[in-house]
């Protein structure tokens, strides 16, 4: 039983299970769930819709992982996504002949460009100023979708420009495009985490912030950096958003992102207390979020009911995370050892 | 050195007035028909909800914590309200205690979970954001229009006071609310109870404070006030929406630190809070008359009134901090010289 035990030790391991059961869940009960057809030379069906309307989610995860490693949280990154889908549609312009106004990487960087600043102020507030993080992100959560409203002059903006498609429509391999995005930004993000002592940085800055800045780790830096790189993320994640429906709505992309986001890290296994951190995981459970989401579509609930579920399973999980419950647990079942 | 220091405790309080008055003066030189006096008393009207949702804020900010849920438990007590007058027909004096109810009960669900299991307070909350927000949906994805004809003549209601000016009956529940409030925050064990919370919890529990209770009653409170106010909003707008009030957590959270309550814990007033929904009200009226903005603009400069005053209250924070550490280096100097 060693195999067993080291296996359900690894932190992976739970995110995994649950989205066996989900997928295991669906095989039973959503006809079709699992069949892959070949159309227009590339993979069609659920499974792969799963893991293209799931892009921007895990893109938002990578990012909110190390914000809650740092015992921090980010929950402008709904409306970054807006300003960054706004911010993109309008500098690519809405012409109908697809022309575009300025050049497409150009707008796509500015963009980028701009979600970082907003995380960079995020980053500042929290490091520099010192407020609560709920609240620093709080100002923009608001504000930023004020921001996204004014860049778009409060007007849906629609995209003709055919190559910006290939981000969020397009397919490679057979694959969708934003698949790859995603793999490159986290194998990126994996390499400077794991590979240099800035994962181990960031760890110690989410356990204890005073005896990390003892030990010679510019705690301040470190919170300011994962802000910006959150907001860069979200500035990503915003484009492939805009580019899968072709539009840019400042009231609308990106709503609700940020509970999803939170519940996806929180889902992979990485604790809202700070510390330890699983990118692998966050990727999990942003897959488990959209199956979930897909899943309540397949039975012909409204989406929105969806969020009712979330919430539930938010609550859920912060109980199973909380050291009091799980005191209460142990004290049920009469176990001294209750697995972390 | 007792006046000097009521004085530095109401300072926040005091720029905020000050804020209200700079702002009002201002509108009322730039703007013709700014300054009428029925123009002061819709700020009063236009924001009834708000004075009554930031009320319960206060206290929850005070107490140390924060109330995400605000805004969608606004939005699910319109969509309860309207949906029982109009689809279940019941009679409004079953209506508002129902929707009361349901305010508090979800109010001390959160609260319950953030006290017995030591949850922080804006992760509960805001799932509560969404669970009240998927609820409305539950009930309705469309607009639902009240015809009930108490709530139309709570609607179209006139309270008439001195020279043909007017108030609404939503004023006059929010004024009952806030001369509750600080009544119950000044004069009673539970007020003082939510002070000492938030100045430091521990210090509270280890005086004897019922603690756990408080803290339960305190979100029980924010949920009594937001259903509250999600009666007046009916009021206001004679319908149910599911998407009422989004984005009405940052517009309470920004009217109380306007207010001067600090978002640490253990300092703050509800009548900060009153003058800081009159300085939020003041500047939707200035965008307004201003003509060419976008409405979008309130967002972005409550957005940026709240960093203002974060900012200052930290600066407060570290010269506070400063001064009691140079008072305390100043007692312990003979001490080191004896080392």
């Amino acid at each position: 039983m060693a195999w067993w035990k080291s296996l359900t030790r690894r932190k992976i391991f739970w995110p995994l299970v649950a989205l066996a059961i989900l997928m295991l869940f669906n095989l039973f009960f959503t006809p079709h769930f699992f069949r892959i057809e070949i159309k227009e030379g590339h993979l069609y069906g659920n499974v792969i819709d799963i893991l293209k309307n799931g892009a921007p989610m895990m893109l938002l995860a990578i990012g909110m992982t190390l914000v809650i490693a740092t015992k921090g949280i980010d929950i402008s990154v709904g409306s970054v996504v807006a300003i960054s889908a706004g911010v993109v549609a309008m500098l690519i312009g809405g012409d109908l002949h697809g022309i575009p106004r300025h050049p497409i990487f150009a707008s796509m960087a500015v963009a980028v460009l701009v979600c970082t600043v907003a995380g960079m102020w995020n980053g500042m507030l929290v490091s520099r100023v010192g407020m609560q993080p709920i609240i620093a992100t709080l100002i923009l959560f608001v504000a930023g979708r004020g921001i996204a409203m004014v860049t778009t002059n409060a007007m849906v903006v629609w995209l003709y420009t055919k190559p910006f498609a290939l981000l969020g429509q397009g397919y490679i391999f057979g694959l969708p495009f934003s698949l790859y995005m995603v793999v490159v930004l986290l194998v990126l993000v994996a390499l400077t985490t794991r590979r240099t002592s800035l994962g181990l940085f960031i760890e110690a800055v989410g356990i204890n912030p005073i005896a990390a800045k003892f030990a010679g780790i510019n705690a301040k830096n470190i919170i300011f950096w994962v802000y910006a790189f959150s907001g860069f993320c979200a500035g990503i994640a915003g484009l492939v958003v805009c580019s899968t429906v072709m539009s840019a709505d400042g009231n609308n992309a990106g709503l609700g992102f940020e509970l999803d986001a939170i519940l996806a890290v929180v889902l992979g296994g990485t604790s809202l207390n700070g510390g330890k951190f699983y990118l692998l995981g966050s990727i999990v459970g942003a897959l488990i979020i959209q199956t979930l989401t897909v899943t309540i579509y397949a039975f012909g609930v409204p989406p929105e009911i969806s969020q009712v579920v979330k919430a539930v399973v938010v609550y859920i999980i912060s109980l199973l995370q909380s050291r009091k419950f799980r005191s209460m647990l142990t004290g049920v079942f009469g176990r001294r050892e209750f697995a972390t | 050195m007792k006046t000097k220091s009521i004085n530095q405790r109401n300072l926040p309080t005091l720029v905020t007035v000050a804020l209200f008055l700079i702002m009002f003066g201002l509108g009322s030189v730039s703007f013709r028909g700014f300054f009428a006096v029925q123009n002061t008393l819709n700020l009063l009207i236009d924001n009834s909800y708000l004075l009554i949702i930031g009320v319960g804020m206060t206290f929850v900010i005070i107490s140390g914590g924060i109330d995400l849920s605000v805004g969608s438990m606004l939005a699910l007590s319109t969509m309860l309200s309207s949906s029982l007058l109009e689809k279940s027909h019941w009679s409004p004096i079953l209506v508002i205690p129902t929707v009361l109810l349901m305010g508090i009960a979800l109010g001390s669900f959160m609260g319950y979970l953030i006290q017995t299991f030591d949850l922080p307070p804006f992760i509960i909350t805001l799932a509560g954001l969404y669970l009240a927000r998927g609820l409305c949906y539950v009930i309705s994805i469309d607009t639902i229009a009240i015809d009930n004809p108490f709530w139309q003549s709570a609607a179209h209601a006139q309270i008439n006071i001195a020279a043909g000016s007017f108030i609404s009956p939503s004023v006059v529940i929010a004024v009952v609310v806030i001369i509750a409030a600080i009544f119950i925050s000044r004069s009673t064990k539970f007020g003082r109870t939510v002070y000492a919370i938030g100045g430091n919890e521990q210090s509270a529990i280890l005086m004897g404070l019922p603690v756990g209770r408080t803290k339960v009653l305190i979100y029980a409170f924010s949920g009594f006030c937001s259903s509250l106010a999600g009666i007046v909003f009916t009021f206001y707008t004679l319908s149910g929406y599911a998407l009422d009030g989004t984005g009405m957590e940052l517009d309470s959270i920004a009217t109380v630190v306007i207010g001067g309550t600090l978002l640490t814990g253990g300092v703050g007033s509800i009548i900060g809070t009153v003058f800081g929904v009159l300085v939020y009200g003041t500047i939707q009226v200035l965008i307004v008359f201003q003509g060419t903005l976008n409405s979008w603009w309130t967002r972005i400069a409550i957005g940026f009134l709240v960093f203002v005053f974060c900012v200052l209250q930290r600066l407060f924070e570290r010269r506070k901090r400063a001064r009691a550490k140079s008072e305390k280096l100043g007692r312990a100097e003979p001490v080191a010289a004896a080392r």
